[in-house]
């Protein structure tokens, strides 16, 4: 039977949804009894949001004061110890996940699948390869224990309502003082967060400025929506790197994508084909956006975007 | 010797639209355009930067691939890279293989910083960085987009999903790095002429006791389900009436 461990992710106050999305993809594995660890300085709130996803069967609680911060170097042969007995450790494929998840596998000397996107077996899965413009389906074996990343935006998040038992651990095991936490910078904006909303307004190039972007700030507002940007938005200094859809940004897939000036470069797209429905607005009508689109709109942004958030009441 | 390390992939140009092939193993690479990985252009173009700030002596440039890959580790010296290492082999290697093979080879060159691309655009894996350095029991700093050094350590800025973070690591470390750390330089011509007298020693997976290149067996390969195009609007009303239809404002 497969014993599933998921790293938890969170801000040391709440459980980042990226963690709810693993359950629901550790639920796919036929039989799998779930346990959640959670690494902290001082978990026992986040422990308890993780005890409360339903198929969860045991919140494991690993408080250290070393782990204050998500440093890759010292979380890792914390999880690889406490890994022992489990047939498959999980983390999101996020930029925590990404950092942490190939050092658990190579302390544990095995293999890892990336950004799995379906779960086909125990030791089948489905990943993208090539900016998901291929999909690759690999067998993982029998005997060894298998690492993964989940590709958030494929998979629901649990939903809560469990009540799973919290254990405190302790993985015993020295920790190294070579990498030190000296600041994070972040934008904190009121806005809901670009990985989880359920609706996304996004800008491109076309905006021409910091200052053009305005609108698709306030669009979003409007509509209750995160803000995202096209890499060349954030290359152009428009907006921070935190705002980036695509291939090497965030993976998203929220109910409405509203694409504004963005053409729809493939490594875009990547980034957005989850999406339910797109909608693009773009000045040219041959643009690849419009391939994929749902609803399009050909025009100038500048006029159609603040008639649009006035329509919208 | 202050040594940079850096790894270096061929893979499919990032321009090329990738195919899948009809027998569903693979996607379509004859005749297809082969390029550096770019995210491994900007590793050795840090490198370079580090060497030409008088804080290097030399940078190694190595990959794992087939003959081929002569032609991007000749495009590594001519970008300006001193030497370089190919361990060739026709086999698709893993990440884990691969840091294992950049763990024997730290061993012998004993670079102060080994400096790789967040990801290889090809298998998006985004692990060998991380894996070699938990073999090497060093530090790692993951999508960097900018890397101070002085004093036996470096002070990093790495993009996470929450904005920027910076870390302080001591040297010898592991670092990867994400796109917006430089622009590579271009490739002149004397520099390509030059380059072909830099030396390239070939190695093999023997050489280094791999035996398996992947621990994972890859079943089939399929185009990702295609979306379909939807519907043209001609106006900002029809936009939002079509919205309203589907629940969506």
């Amino acid at each position: 039977m497969s014993r599933i461990l998921i790293v938890a992710e969170h801000d040391g106050a709440k459980l980042n949804p990226s963690t709810a999305k693993c359950v629901t993809c550790a639920k796919q594995v036929a039989g799998a009894s779930i346990d959640v660890l959670v690494l902290a300085a001082d978990g026992a709130s986040v422990a308890s949001q993780a005890a409360a996803l339903a198929g969860v069967g045991k919140v494991l609680l690993a408080d250290n004061p070393a782990n204050a911060e998500p440093l890759a170097a010292v979380l890792a042969p914390q999880v690889a110890k406490l890994a022992a007995g489990y047939t498959h450790v999980f983390g999101p494929s996020t930029t925590y996940g990404k950092d942490l998840m190939p050092r658990v596998a190579a302390l544990l000397e095995v293999g890892q699948l990336s950004d799995v996107m379906a779960v086909d077996g125990p030791h089948a899965f489905k990943r993208p390869i090539y900016a998901g413009n291929a999909v690759l389906s690999v067998e993982a074996p029998q005997d060894a224990v298998l690492v993964a990343t989940v590709r958030v935006a494929s998979f629901e998040a649990a939903a809560t309502g469990g009540s799973a038992a919290v254990e405190k651990v302790d993985a015993g095991v020295p920790l190294p003082t070579h990498t030190r936490f000296v600041s994070r910078s972040g934008a904190t904006t009121g806005r809901p967060d670009l990985q989880s909303a359920a609706r996304v307004v996004a800008g491109g190039r076309a905006l021409g400025s910091a200052d053009g972007f305005k609108i698709i700030y306030s669009l979003a507002d409007k509509l209750g929506a995160a803000v995202g940007a096209s890499r060349a938005a954030v290359d152009a200094g428009y907006v921070p790197n935190d705002l980036q859809v695509g291939q090497t940004g965030k993976i998203i897939a929220p109910e409405l994508y509203v694409a504004i000036g963005i053409s729809g470069a493939i490594q875009h797209m990547t980034g957005i084909k989850d999406a339910r429905t797109i909608v693009a607005i773009n000045k040219d009508g041959e643009a690849p956006i419009f391939e994929v689109a749902d609803v399009g709109l050909v025009g100038d942004l500048f006029a159609i975007v603040p008639e649009f958030e006035k329509a919208l009441g | 010797m202050r040594r940079i390390m850096v790894g270096v992939k061929r893979v499919v140009d990032y321009n090329v639209r990738v195919r899948v092939k009809p027998d569903n193993t693979g996607v379509i690479t004859e005749g297809v355009k082969m390029s550096l990985n770019p995210f491994d252009e900007i590793a050795l173009e840090e490198a370079l930067r580090i060497k030409e700030r008088g804080l290097a002596d030399e940078v190694l440039a190595v990959s794992i691939g087939p003959a081929d890959t002569q032609q991007q580790l000749r495009t590594a010296l001519a970008m300006g890279a001193d030497r370089a290492i190919l361990v060739q082999t026709d086999a698709a290697v893993a990440p884990l293989p691969v840091a294992r093979i950049f763990r024997q080879l730290v061993d012998k060159e004993q670079p102060f910083l080994v400096l790789l691309g967040k990801q290889a655009i090809d298998d998006d894996n985004g692990q060998a960085p991380q894996m070699l350095a938990a073999l090497w029991d060093r530090p790692q700093a993951v999508s960097c987009s900018k890397i101070d050094i002085a004093d036996g350590k470096a002070t990093v800025v790495r993009e996470v999903d929450a904005g920027l973070e910076t870390l302080e690591v001591e040297l010898p470390a592991v670092m990867s790095v994400d796109l917006r750390l430089n622009e590579p330089r271009y490739v002149k011509l004397p520099d390509i002429m030059k380059a072909k007298k830099k030396p390239l020693d070939t190695m093999s997976l023997g050489d280094f006791g791999i035996g398996e290149a992947s621990p994972f067996r890859n079943v089939r390969v399929e185009p990702p389900p295609q979306r379909t195009k939807g519907i043209m609007v001609k106006d900002v009303g029809e936009l939002v009436e079509t919205l309203k239809k589907k629940g969506l404002v």
